[in-house]
């Protein structure tokens, strides 16, 4: 049923510190709404259990995008369209430019955020295989301070996250250390824009006289979590791609996978899609990673 | 900051629709799609799927393409939204009802307010757009009726008329 917006609360304190005070002193009563792309879907259902909601849609700090010589700190309520039009993430992250170019129409990515994306934790999120590959750092606030954590350890199990019940994604760096690298990005869906991932791979690559120097590998929908293949990526490193080794990593990936069936897909395909991404990779790679 | 209502009190926001400021009471989580259709009776933007999916609700929300159905009253306030209602002013809304007419980029009409709001907001930024550049600026908006390519040939075909002197 739909539901009636007599019952629902929403402010808009319109600064960092106000938002931060109000979430501290009556914690976990505050869902914070960015976009709202996930939480106006489950309001619109019925399906939003949380009545207090808190706008920081509004919220400088929270929207903008620094470069750095070392690094480029995005806001986590920076949209879509923000990060895949900057043009540091364009030329330096094109799996995040890409991934964000993907989210849902052009009207979701004018209202999605990053940071909406990471918090809301979901396995099929699709920017979050690329901030496993970029080694992503995630500054958390809150009135106690600021804390930086690895993206990599953000989400600790189906649909579980470290997150404070009174603190904000404020920001996700980048180290730009990357763009040296053979990038590849395949979403596996109804279709790219507009549907939920059957499977999602992000990966990168170096090659240097004909051997793999360097392989990073993550995917989404294929565990609780979104996953890097810290094993796969092992046994590749110092390797040349031939057929044996694409056996290899093929056998390595379904080790450490954990695909299950549910209404988008089986585990069945979710596993022979998986090898299949990784096996395309590794052939681009071998085929257009040297020369990167 | 605002005080905070207690459930069930409505506020008053501002913003200025099709060029006129106007003030509404509602309460914050109203969906500015329900806003304009009945609180300010501009009918043009469509409830499809309510969930972001299909995009006949489209406005511009500061020039930016969005999903009414997805943004709250009060997330609207000291906005500038345009509907379709307001589009008769804009340069492109006479090509782009041309060549939807000529290519039958219109049939039962109800995704069609959406469909001009994404092409113009796509031709906006983009002078010269090529098919994938029209099917991904369209990608949010879904037709029942044509079967998308006399859309995406109307989408093309203002672009080309724009081009020419
Ligand atoms: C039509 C459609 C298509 C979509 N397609 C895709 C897709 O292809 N791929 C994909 O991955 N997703 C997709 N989505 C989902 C959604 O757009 C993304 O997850 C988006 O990034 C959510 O961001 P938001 O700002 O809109 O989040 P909101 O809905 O505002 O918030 C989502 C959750 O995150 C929390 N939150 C938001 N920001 C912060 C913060 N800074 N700190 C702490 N918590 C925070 C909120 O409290 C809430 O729990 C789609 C959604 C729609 C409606
Ligand atoms: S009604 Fe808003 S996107 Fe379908
Ligand atoms: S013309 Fe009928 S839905 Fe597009």
């Amino acid at each position: 049923m739909r539901a009636d917006p007599a019952d629902y609360r929403l402010v808009s304190p319109g600064s960092l510190q106000g938002v931060l005070s109000l979430l501290a002193a009556e914690p976990a009563q505050w869902l914070p709404i960015a976009g709202g792309t996930d939480v106006m879907v489950l309001y619109s259902a019925g399906k939003l259990a949380n009545r207090n909601l808190i706008d920081i849609w509004n919220i400088p700090e929270l929207r903008q995008i620094e470069v750095f010589p070392d690094r480029i700190s995005i806001g986590a309520a920076s949209t879509y369209t923000a990060v895949r039009n900057h043009n540091v993430v364009a030329r330096e992250f094109p799996l995040l430019a890409t991934a964000a170019s993907w989210t849902g129409g052009i009207a979701n990515q004018n209202r999605g955020t990053l940071g909406g994306n990471i918090a809301n934790a979901s396995p099929a999120a699709d920017s979050l295989p690329a901030l496993l590959i970029y080694d992503a750092v995630l500054t958390l606030i809150s009135v106690r301070g600021e804390r930086r954590v690895p993206y990599r350890t953000f989400h600790t199990g189906y649909k579980q996250t470290i997150l404070a019940a009174d603190e904000l994604i404020l920001n996700i760096s980048l180290p730009r250390r990357f763009s040296k690298y053979f990038s590849h990005a395949r979403k596996v869906g109804a279709r790219n824009a507009q549907a939920i991932s059957k499977v999602y791979l992000a990966a990168l690559g170096q090659v240097a006289n004909g051997a793999i120097r360097d392989v990073r590998l993550a995917l989404g929908s294929v565990a609780p979590v979104p996953l890097r293949l810290n094993g796969t990526e092992k046994m590749l490193t110092g390797k040349e791609i031939a057929p044996s080794l694409i056996d290899a990593a093929r056998k390595s990936v379904l080790k450490e996978i954990r695909p299950i069936d549910d209404i988008r897909s089986t585990a069945r395909y979710r596993s022979a899609v998986a090898c299949n991404l990784v096996t395309e990779f590794l052939a681009k790679l071998a085929a257009e990673g040297a020369t990167a | 900051m605002n005080p905070s209502p207690a459930a069930s009190t409505k506020c008053e926001f501002s913003f200025t629709v099709n060029g006129e400021a106007k003030n509404v009471l509602a309460h914050p989580m109203e969906r500015l799609l329900e806003v304009l259709r009945n609180d300010l009776g501009l009918t043009g933007a469509k409830e499809g799927c309510g969930e972001g999916e299909c995009g006949s609700c489209s406005v511009l929300l500061d020039d930016m393409l969005v999903n009414s159905c997805l943004i709250p009253i009060a997330q609207a306030n000291g906005t500038s939204v345009v509907t379709i209602e307001g589009m008769s002013a804009h340069s492109l809304m006479k090509p782009l009802q041309e060549s939807f007419l000529e290519c039958g980029g219109a049939q039962c009409g109800i995704c069609t307010p959406g469909m001009i709001l994404a092409a113009a907001h796509l031709l906006d930024k983009k002078l010269d757009p090529t098919l994938a550049d029209i099917r991904e600026g369209l990608a949010g908006n879904l037709c029942r009726c044509t079967g998308y390519m006399q859309i995406f040939e109307a989408v093309a075909k203002a672009a080309r008329g724009r081009a020419a002197p």
